[in-house]
């Protein structure tokens, strides 16, 4: 029946290659692909340390301006077990967190409500979206001496700053989001019955939370901005305000020290959101932020 | 109520609908346009593409009204959306977010049934189509065969005494496409709803319908009816080899032939 010859001398073709090799072949591959990856992450991290203390011992860049990864170390570890000058390092941290988060809290939940709102309403948006312009127009920093005259030294005015700091990029998220909800599952929806609440509820949001998510992903990052540009302008607490008096003092290595911690603090709050979209988002074929 | 038991599931009378375009011209998609569907008949629509078949559908559901003339569903002008009508859509209108089970649980679940009651007959629905076993999968770990059993549970949980399908399985590679056929003719003739089927593919209408609507190239109109006189139960996979299923097929495609070459030199010019 069949006459086809099977070419036993091509390379694509061993004897005795059996589905468990080629398995073990590729696992093995993909492991050496990964420690790969590792072994450069890691090379670069340690070249570009190296170089910077070597470049301020050498005298090559001035320590005094740039400082050594050596003494921003030695001042993280003098932070953490004496606590800085203002105090221990873990209240103002917590400072600067209680303000980033309730920014971002109030901020995301806000957008949301409000992009879902104005993208289900096509009159209302039609109308707000000048003025939604306009104040989106306001560099958000600009607005951080208005709120500490108006809100005091104290939290308000910071949890102000990172409102709008996040308010407005999950605003525009949301509002796309319900805007490119696919027409046909709307029709069906309402087809089988859903009434106007439901369908914004079951439909609409669910299918707008890629796109939510995809801002919530910056916008913590954009509350800490928040939170810290206003402490730097003006507060008694925060990592702000570190920044601030090492400025004062010419401290280098404490304002590489501050930028150190708000790093860590950052990445934290990114891998924690990546786990909750994670967990949402098992419908999806693929994540669209990869933990590796 | 008297004239609601006796009316016809759906009557289009003279119809017309105009859409505005983007540039504020007006287009006319279909124009008197007059079709009647009968309790319990299996209706086909075909014609050229994009002459405005999917437009007729949407006129039934209420989700568009008409320019001119009347829609009645059941003897009663079409007011908004009608709970006894199901829709199966040309593209996946599965939620993505829900499992299987959950999409076809929608329905009841919105119509304010009870969550134990709607499980236990979206349950009773998925083996129905065979798909026991995938209650918890979701829709993107499925087939495109499987995701439209999903649709087709999904609607006929709701019991619609009107079925309307928009090209229902025109993504479906061949093969599944006849199996498709011969579920949807099971599940119809269990549930005894009127359907309209609306496709460009001729053999799948005679194959499944009672009748066949063939449209003119846009804006449509009712060029020609004709009543496919094949008896039921009808083998879809062995159904196209039968002489009568032959002649039909001929003489309704030299009727159509006309319209879709009108349609393609429209869109060449």
């Amino acid at each position: 029946m069949t006459d086809a010859t099977i070419n036993i001398s091509s390379t694509n073709f061993r004897p005795g290659t059996s589905d468990a090799e080629i398995e073990a072949a590729a696992a093995r591959a993909a492991a050496h692909r990964r420690h790969t990856v590792t072994f450069w992450r890691l090379a670069i991290l340690v070249v570009f340390l190296g170089a910077w203390e070597i470049a301020g011992r050498m005298a090559w860049i001035d320590p005094f301006f740039y400082a050594m990864p050596s003494t921003i170390a030695g001042r993280l570890y003098e932070w953490i077990t004496e606590g800085t000058s203002e105090g221990p390092l873990w209240y103002h941290l917590y400072v600067t967190m209680e303000e980033s988060v309730l920014g971002f809290v109030t901020g995301s939940v806000a957008g949301i409500i409000i992009g879902v709102a104005l993208g289900r309403n096509r009159m209302a948006a039609d109308i707000f979206s000048i003025y939604i312009k306009l104040i989106n127009s306001i560099p958000r920093v600009v607005l951080a001496p208005i709120f500490i005259m108006i809100l005091g030294l104290g939290l308000a005015s910071k949890v102000a700053l990172a409102f709008v700091m996040v308010f407005f990029v999950v605003f525009h998220n949301a509002f796309q989001g319900v805007r490119e909800a696919d027409r046909a599952m709307i029709a069906n929806a309402r087809i089988l019955g859903a009434s106007d609440w439901q369908l914004t509820r079951s439909v609409i949001v669910p299918s707008a939370m890629s796109w939510i998510f995809a801002s919530l992903h910056v916008s913590f990052g954009f509350a800490i901005i928040g939170a810290i540009v206003g402490e730097f302008v003006g507060s008694r607490f925060g990592i702000g305000l570190l920044i601030n008096i090492a400025k004062g003092s010419f401290d280098a290595a404490g304002m590489y020290a501050a930028i150190v911690i708000v790093m860590v603090v950052a990445l934290g709050a990114e891998y924690l959101m990546t786990l909750v979209e994670n967990r949402l988002a098992k419908w999806r074929p693929q994540p669209l932020h990869e933990t590796q | 109520m008297a004239v609601e038991k006796t009316a016809p599931a759906i009557e289009l009378i003279n119809v017309s609908r105009r859409f505005l375009s983007p540039t504020g011209k007006s287009l006319t998609a279909i124009r008197d346009f007059t079709m009647t569907v009968g309790r319990g008949e299996f209706v086909a629509v075909v014609g050229p593409t994009g002459c405005g078949k999917s437009t007729t559908l949407n006129l039934v559901t209420g989700l568009a009204s008409p320019s001119a003339g009347e829609v009645r569903v059941m003897g009663a002008p079409v007011k908004g959306i009608d709970p006894r009508i199901g829709f199966v859509f040309q593209t996946d209108a599965l939620f993505p977010w829900r499992t299987v089970i959950e999409n076809v649980m929608a329905g009841p679940l919105f119509r304010g049934k009870p969550k134990s009651q709607a499980e236990a007959s979206a349950r009773d629905w998925l083996a129905r189509v065979g798909l026991a076993r995938f209650e918890q999968h979701y829709p993107h770990q499925l087939s495109g065969g499987m995701r439209k059993r999903v649709a087709l549970a999904q609607t006929f949980i709701n019991g619609p005494e009107i079925l309307l399908m928009d090209e229902p399985f025109s993504a479906l590679d061949v093969q599944t496409r006849v199996l498709m056929h011969e579920e949807l003719l099971r599940l119809w003739s269990e549930a005894k709803a009127s359907v309209v089927f609306v496709t460009h593919d001729l053999e799948e209408a005679i194959a499944l319908a009672d009748k066949v609507y063939v449209l003119t190239a846009g804006p449509a109109t009712v060029k020609s009816v004709y009543t496919i006189d094949l008896p039921r139960p009808r083998v879809v996979a062995d159904i196209r080899y039968e002489q009568s299923f032959i002649d039909y097929s001929r003489t309704i495609w030299s009727d159509l032939k006309e319209e879709v070459e009108t349609s393609y030199a429209r869109a060449a010019a």
